[in-house]
């Protein structure tokens, strides 16, 4: 049971500052969602978390750990990231890559030892790839892929998942299962998820929380209702998209652009 | 049992390979000549296998296994089967280091230190270059690597040309720089076999370090790899691997590219099989091309580099052809 603190990060690239203090609090068991328009600051604020990008100044702390203190191979026993799958031109299988999972637990000569084996082997059943086990990572299909690599990020035993876009390229039913089987590991096995998603729908879904940002800073913090409202889309996102209720949820919907924008935009 | 298999296959073909390294060459010596010249019989014989082939077929297999190996651990950070020390520049850092040794009259024993030292500069060298647009690709390697290969190869002919002590010899040098197996001595061989076993230690220790690659740097550091140490680990270990193999076998391009490829066909993509599957099979590679290098055009020598060329360059382009989606 782990929970991850982001306090007042500033960070960026060079000279471009891309987050501006911004403050997130993931526990477990929550599925926080990171939402926001392009160049928000989303993928920035989840290497910070990560502690793949140093804040120029602020501080991650795991359960009260500030994360700069430790090193690669300690941070990556407390948090693992799911990567947006890149295509490998080498034939691992499924459970190699499911394996190095384990690459912060290897052994001083390299090794891993039956309690790896065991976590792959847990990892796989979880999220229901363990008959994909043996085939080659560059012969699944997209969805496939990206299970291998949620199994990977499973293995790592951390209690803070990051995602970056885990739906990015998959159809809607695979965006689907992907987010419920992440909600219910985030529920069951207690862990601290923290999901950057570019669909307001899905993370109204299946999110616990909702995170806004814009510009480098947090617009609102809340309750998918408190955040996903037309005034908060609007201000944000501009217009175009209308929210409505339905079930009790709020859904965003595109409209196609008035004749006058239209206009508007050629002249 | 298929990578059983394949071991079996590889330690079968290693001996062989050796045994025809040995018992073929320029001279014909008969097999019970040969084995009673391996056990100290004197006379001609005697020098021809034991001062001659042998300390060759040796040589040329320490040289294939350690470039092969060394092609295996930059293929798997780089994550591209287009790697290896011939392309990246390394090896011809290394044979900068090595003419310059030679030119400034440096003991023999010395000559694959300093080859060291020029593949870890230039490597290093290449790294940096390719850093510069923010992640290492391996376009910017292999284009950083162009340039290297052609500066170095630059000071190399100033060197030779300039140099009274290389320019008497440029015929014996320019043959080893094409890729030829010379081995001096046995002093010799033993400094290259301690260095390329040091890198053979190495690279398989690092080899489950290179498996987090597997979907590049940023992924691998959130594995738990620490990226600077990993990296400088890998250059450091190539660079030894390279440089030993270029002080006695000049640049020999394209068996460090072509053996970790084939056998990833056979073994799979975890680097620790990949890379002990790589040395034995680096090393028959390079003792089969030797063999053809000294009898195809016997009495006369071609250098081992026309022969891995002559197969490497064309398999080269058509894996250029068949990753070219991925090559970014």
């Amino acid at each position: 049971m782990s929970s991850v603190v982001a306090r007042a990060i500033r960070a960026g690239y060079q000279d471009r500052e891309v987050l501006r203090g911004v403050d997130l609090v993931a526990r477990a068991g929550e599925l926080v969602a990171l939402v926001g328009p392009n160049g928000a600051g989303k993928s920035t604020l989840l290497r910070v978390l990560g502690g793949l990008l140093r804040p120029a100044s602020g501080s991650v702390t795991i359960d009260g750990v500030d994360i700069a203190t430790l090193d690669r191979r300690a941070i990556a026993r407390h948090i693992a990231v799911v990567p947006q799958v890149f295509e490998t031109l080498f034939p691992f299988t499924v459970r190699e890559i499911v394996a190095l999972g384990r690459t912060s637990r290897l052994g001083p000569l390299g090794t891993l030892g039956s309690d790896d084996a065991r976590a792959v082997a847990r990892a796989l059943d979880d999220i229901g790839a363990t008959e994909l086990a043996e085939r080659r990572i560059d012969r699944v299909s997209g969805g496939e892929r990206q299970r291998a690599v949620l199994a990977m990020a499973l293995a790592q035993e951390a209690g803070v998942l990051l995602l970056d876009e885990p739906t990015a390229h998959l159809d809607p039913m695979h965006q689907r299962a992907t987010l419920d089987r992440v909600a219910t590991l985030a529920r069951v096995r207690g862990l601290a998820v923290v999901a950057v998603l570019h669909d307001l729908n899905l993370a109204a879904a299946f999110a616990s929380r909702v995170v806004l940002l814009a510009n480098g800073a947090v617009v609102r913090d809340g309750a998918v209702g408190d955040v996903i409202t037309p005034e908060l889309i609007g201000r944000v996102f501009g217009t175009g998209l209308r929210v409505v209720a339905h079930d009790g949820r709020p859904f965003v919907i595109p409209e196609p652009a008035s004749v006058e924008e239209r206009h508007a935009r050629a002249g | 049992m298929r990578t059983v298999t394949v071991f079996a296959l590889l330690a079968a073909a290693l001996v062989v390979s050796a045994a025809a390294g040995i018992l073929v060459g320029a001279v014909a010596i008969a097999p019970g000549d040969v084995l009673a010249a391996l056990f100290g019989a004197e006379g001609t014989n005697g020098t021809i296998i034991r001062e001659l082939r042998l300390p060759r077929v040796l040589g040329a297999a320490l040289v294939g296994a350690a470039l092969a190996a060394a092609g295996a651990l930059l293929q798997g950070m780089l994550r591209n089967p287009l790697a290896d020390p011939f392309v990246t520049g390394t090896s011809a850092g290394a044979s900068l280091g090595a003419v310059l040794a030679v030119a400034l009259g440096l003991e023999p024993a010395l000559v694959p230190l300093a080859a060291f030292g020029g593949a870890i500069g230039a490597i290093a060298l290449v790294w940096r270059l390719a850093r510069l647009g923010g992640r290492t690709t391996i376009l910017t390697v292999l284009l950083a690597g162009v340039v290297l290969t052609s500066f170095a190869g630059a000071l190399v002919t100033f060197i030779l040309v300039s140099s009274d002590r290389l320019s008497l010899r440029l015929r014996a040098v320019l043959g080893w720089l094409q890729g030829g197996i010379s081995v001096i001595s046995w002093n010799e061989l033993a400094v290259v076999a301690v260095v390329v076993a040091i890198g053979i230690i190495g690279a398989v220790l690092l080899a489950p370090r290179i498996d987090a690659y597997a979907f590049g740097e940023e992924t691998a550091a959130a594995l738990g790899i620490d990226l600077d140490r990993t990296t400088a680990l890998v250059l450091a270990t190539t660079a030894l691997l390279t440089g030993a193999a270029v002080a006695i076998a000049g640049l020999i391009g394209f068996v460090g590219l072509v053996i970790p490829h084939a056998l990833r066909f056979l073994l799979g993509a975890t680097h620790r099989r990949l890379i002990v599957a790589s040395i034995p099979a680096g090393a028959i590679a390079l003792v089969l091309a030797d063999l053809g290098a000294r009898t195809a055009l016997a009495p006369a020598e071609l250098p081992v580099g026309v022969i891995t060329g002559l197969v490497g360059a064309p398999f080269f382009l058509a894996l250029l052809v068949r990753s070219r989606r991925v090559i970014v």
